[in-house]
This record gives C-alpha cells, structure tokens and sequence, in this order.
C-alpha cells in the first residue's frame, strides 16, 4: 500500500490519498493520471491491469485500487 | 430529411402522434419501422450498409455470449475435476475465440465505414505522390455516396460489440432492438454517441402518455430549433462569406471568422442535439448528454470532457485505455525507463496512446488532411498544456490569483480563443490555407473593419447583427442559470401564465427570426457530414 500511495502522491502531491474516496467522481484522477497510474503500477507491482478493469469503482480511491491489484496479483 | 426541414417536422409529429395511439408493446416495433422509413429518405440503397453492421454485430455479440456461457458452465461443472492450471488454460482459449469474434465484427464494421468514407482520401494522396514523382497516369476516384450516419452508428456498434466481449453489457437476442438502437432515427444524423446499456433501459420499455414528458421535450426541441434557425444559419451568411473570398478578408477578418463560426458550431450542433434529446424525451426515452457548457472551461482538457462528450468517452474508453493499457504499451513504457529514465519511460504510454486517440478523432471527423491537422493541434496543446503543469502550479503558489473571478474569466476566454485557432483548420479545410491566414491575422493591420461597417459587407444587416448579439447573451445568460440546476424545471414551478408566455415568446422567436426568407433553403447541420 505504501508502494501505491508514494505513486499516487507522486502526481497529485496535494491530495490525500489515504482519505479521498471519490477520485473519478470528483476528476481529480483524470483519464491521463490513469494511465500513468496502471505504468507505473505495471512496473512496480508486476501486475497487467486491462482497459475491461478501468471502472470508477477500481479506481475512486487507493484502497479500492489496491484490492484490484490484490486481486490480479493472486489470479497470477 | 433535415431536422429543419417540413417534412421532417410532419414526420415526427405524425410518428409522435402513433406512437401514443398505438398499445406499449407496439412503441418500440413502431420507432424501428419510422427509422427504417426516415433512413429511406436518405436513399433506400443505403440501407444494406446499416442492415449488415446490425446483423453482423447482432450475431458476433450472440456468438461471444454464448462462448461466455458455456466457460462459465463448463467451469462450474468441473469445478473439482480441473487443477488450476487447467481452468486458466481453458479460460485463455475461450477469451481467444471471443476476442476473434469481437475483432472480426470490428475489422469487417470499421473496414466498411473505411471504404465509402477514406478510399477517395487515399486515392488523391495516392495520385498527389505519383504526380510528385513525375509518374504520369491518375486512378480515378470512386463514387461512393457516404451512407448517413454512418460514423456514429458505427461507433454505437463497436461499442456495443467490445461491452459484450468485455462482459460490461448481456447480448441482445432480439436482432431487432438492437437495430434499433443502431438506427433510432433522432439520434442517427449526429449522435450522441449511445451506449446499448443505457439506452436500453428506456428504449425499449413501454411509455404510456405523460404530458409533462412530452411537453418537457417539446420545450427542448423548441430550444435546439431556436440556436439553430436563430442564431447558427444566420451567421452562417457571414461564416461562408469570410471562408468564402480568402483573398479579400485576410488580417482582423480572421478574427472574426474565428468567433462567428465558433458561435455557429455551438448553436448548430447544440442546437442538433436539443432537438434529438428532446424529441427522444418526448417518447419517454433518455439519450445521454453531450455537451456540458463547453465554452465555460478553463482548459482544453476541460472543453474536450465538455464538448461532444459521448465521442470524448468513445474514445477513452474503446480507443484510450486498450492502447495505452496494452501489453506492448507497457514493455515500451518499461523500456523506456530503463534506457532513456523514468520521466520518459512512464510519459510514453501517454503520449503515444492520446496521439493516436487525437489522431483517430481527426480521422473520424473526416478525410482530409485539415483534420488530421487539426486532430493533431489538439494533441500538441493538450501535451504541451500537461507538461506546463508544474509551471501552473508554481505561479499559482506565488500569485494567489486560482479561482478568482478575473481569472477564471481569463481562463474561459483564452480557451474559446484557443479551441476557435484550432478550429481554422476545420473553417478553411486546407491546412497551408489554414496557416497563411493565421499569420495574416497576428500581422493584421485592418483592424478598424470590426467597427466601421466593413461586417455589413458580409451579407448581414444591422438587424441581423443585433438579433445575434441577443441570441448570444440568451445563450450565456441560460448557461449561466443552467450551472445551479434545470430551466425547465424552474419553468415548470412559475405560474401558468409566465411559463406561456415564456415558451410562446420563443416559439415567435423562431417562427418570426428564424433565418427562412425568399428562397431558404434549410441548410444541412454541421455534424451530419460525419
């Protein structure tokens, strides 16, 4: 999580990603932001998030991020 | 059949008429035969391409449900028996024989909209080369008519294809809703751009006669019928008269052309899209928004997640994400941070995947190289403006000015300017032409022609003028009122006399200052040529 966090706060250093949970919903992530996101993510975590998992649910808040990442670490 | 023209207004009245006449069950059978007879009009020969996208689409969609199900059957019919390698091996082998359906479908829909719409695009490029190269001899162009509304309910399909691949969206057993939701004949002409999942929901269900709906989007087609007759063919006159004679309106002109026509493409295409949404409303069907205020933001990303935003979506979510998600994006990506470092290996992905995006929204609107140039233009502010973040941010720490109304103002109006410089390219349709009046216009000299009478030379009176100028500020002053909530739903608590007068005041607004006179001839909508 520590990980995810640094990322995110690496391109939005004003927004407290531990708290904020509407991070599509009020477009302070914005269609740019996740692709850098899924990059780095790709990188960092090894794991291959696909366009079919681009939802506002996976990516509305870093917790919810992080049970995606979760996830697709687990279905290998 | 335009939007304004009388037949199309006898059309919907009389399709509006049956469809409440007729029990529920026959409503949505009854839009499908309207739309197949409103497309007829276009010419009956073009028929056969909307017919098979929708019968190729319906079938690839079925087949990949069907494949789904089976996975999911067989895998819970041999839950114990499989190990889990086996269950992902069979899994990879099914997702492949969905993902040929799915990329046949797509290659075979996009392949036609690319014949009738690009093969003379390729063919004078074609001919521009061998020309360069001395080679004597030209290939002769095709006569292909462009089916209507083939972009968009191209678009509409693969979209619908891709949701059921991805398993966002259940296949339609029905070949003939789904027609429908390819053909429904308000929305076919200039979109929006609608997903089967939500147009579903209400496209097909059973509207018993509500007067409030009807009238709410009776009120709205009165809106769109107001921007467009007002307002966009008025100042059409003076936007074909300035693109018309580039020799002779050169320098401040420009300028001019610049702002009439980007008052002309928000009141015709505005306009368009009230019309189909409201016509829509007035069945009981919700069509998805397009426009959010456009000219009220303070970017060009802003604008782009306002203006024709069911294209703006189409784009992200079908073109945007499986780009620059893909498996070769990322090895690029992580190549590129290892050999050329990380703030390049992780910008790659962006930029290739929105130039690509920009490149194809270019493309779609249409085929020739102006908007190409003028997809492209957007790429580089875009880029540009994403890269000047950091500078943003510092001068906003330093002069306290975010949020400001002065600045907010400054903001909107360098963005309309912006998105109205890029517009050029579309108003001039030559991209050499497009640049040699952009620099006529940063060394004008003739700037008096804005205030000494020169623009009544332009085919408008002062009248005209003046009806403009009233239009715009009611365009503003609705937007304005439009950010705390409905219109027409503050309308609806007036009292009954102020609510007449106020949609009867329009409606002679229309009727009296719409720009019909001797000889009209209802022009086309800019975006029904996409």
């Amino acid at each position: 999580m520590e990980e995810l966090l640094e990322i995110l706060t690496d391109l939005h250093p004003d927004v407290d990603f531990e708290t904020e949970e509407d991070l599509i919903d009020r477009k302070i992530l914005d269609s740019l932001d996740i692709v850098s996101i899924i990059s780095e993510v790709s990188g960092v975590f090894g794991v291959t998030i696909t366009a079919k998992d681009i939802t506002p649910e996976h990516f509305n808040s870093a917790q919810a991020l992080y049970g995606l990442i979760q996830r697709l670490s687990d279905e290998g | 059949m335009l939007f304004t023209s009388y037949e199309f207004l006898g059309f919907a009245a009389a399709v509006l008429l049956l469809y409440y006449l007729l029990p529920g069950r026959f409503q949505w059978p009854l839009l499908l035969a309207a739309s197949c007879l409103f497309y007829c009009f276009a010419g009956p020969d073009n028929l056969i391409y909307i017919v098979t996208t929708a019968l190729t689409t319906w079938f690839s969609a079925r087949r990949i449900a069907r494949c789904a199900r089976r996975q999911k059957e067989y895998l819970t019919r041999h839950k114990d028996d499989l190990s889990r390698e086996e269950k992902r091996a069979y899994r990879e082998k099914q997702k492949k024989i969905r993902f040929r359906w799915a990329l046949a479908c797509v290659l075979l829909n996009i392949g036609i909209l690319a014949v009738v719409k690009y093969t003379n695009f390729v063919i004078s490029n074609v001919n521009g080369v061998m020309a360069a190269f001395g080679r004597e001899g030209r290939l002769s162009f095709l006569d292909l008519a462009l089916p209507m509304g083939i972009s968009f309910y191209t678009f509409q399909a693969v979209g619908y294809l891709i949701d059921v691949y991805r398993g966002a969206v259940e296949a339609e057993e029905n070949p003939f809703k789904l027609s429908l939701f390819l053909s429904f004949f308000p929305q076919l002409v200039q979109g929006p751009i609608n997903r089967f999942a939500d147009l579903r929901q209400t496209l097909f269900s059973r509207h018993p006669f509500d007067w409030g709906k009807v009238s709410r989007g009776l009120q709205r087609v009165l809106w769109g019928y107001f921007k467009k007759l007002v307002i966009a063919d008025r100042i059409l006159t003076a936007v074909n008269a300035l693109i018309g004679d580039t020799a002779a309106y050169t320098g401040a002109y420009v300028l001019a052309g610049m702002l009439f026509y980007a008052l002309e493409l928000y009141a015709d295409f505005t306009g368009g899209i009230d019309i189909t949404i409201g016509m829509a409303e007035a069945m009981g069907i919700t069509l998805a928004e397009n426009f959010r205020r456009p000219y009220f933001s303070k970017s060009i990303k802003e604008y782009w997640r306002r203006w024709h935003m069911t294209m703006g979506s189409w784009f992200t979510d079908y073109i945007f994400y499986p780009v620059s998600v893909c498996k070769p994006m990322l090895k690029l990506s992580r190549f590129g941070r290892a050999h050329l470092g990380n703030a390049v290996g992780k910008r790659l992905p962006v930029y290739l995947s929105t130039f690509i995006v920009w490149l194809a929204t270019g493309v779609w609107h249409g085929a020739s190289w102006n908007f190409i140039a003028w997809g492209l233009g957007n790429w580089v502010v875009i880029m540009v403006s994403q890269e000047l973040d950091p500078l943003y941010a510092r001068f906003h720490r330093r002069f306290k000015v975010q949020g400001k109304l002065p600045f907010r103002l400054f903001q909107v109006v360098r963005t309309v300017l912006l998105m109205s410089c890029l517009r050029m390219f579309d108003c001039y349709r030559d991209v050499p032409l497009t640049f040699r009046m952009f620099a006529s216009l940063l060394t004008a000299r003739n700037w008096h022609v804005l205030w000494d009478g020169s623009l009544l030379a332009l085919g408008l009176t002062w009248a005209d003028y003046w009806v403009l100028g009233a239009g715009t500020v009611l365009l503003v002053c609705v937007s304005l009122v439009q950010r705390k909530g409905s219109i027409r739903n503050r309308l609806r608590a007036a009292p009954c006399p102020a609510r007449a007068a106020v949609w009867l005041g329009l409606f002679l607004c229309v009727l009296v200052m719409g720009a019909y006179g001797v000889g009209y001839d209802a022009s086309q909508f800019i975006y029904n040529q996409f």
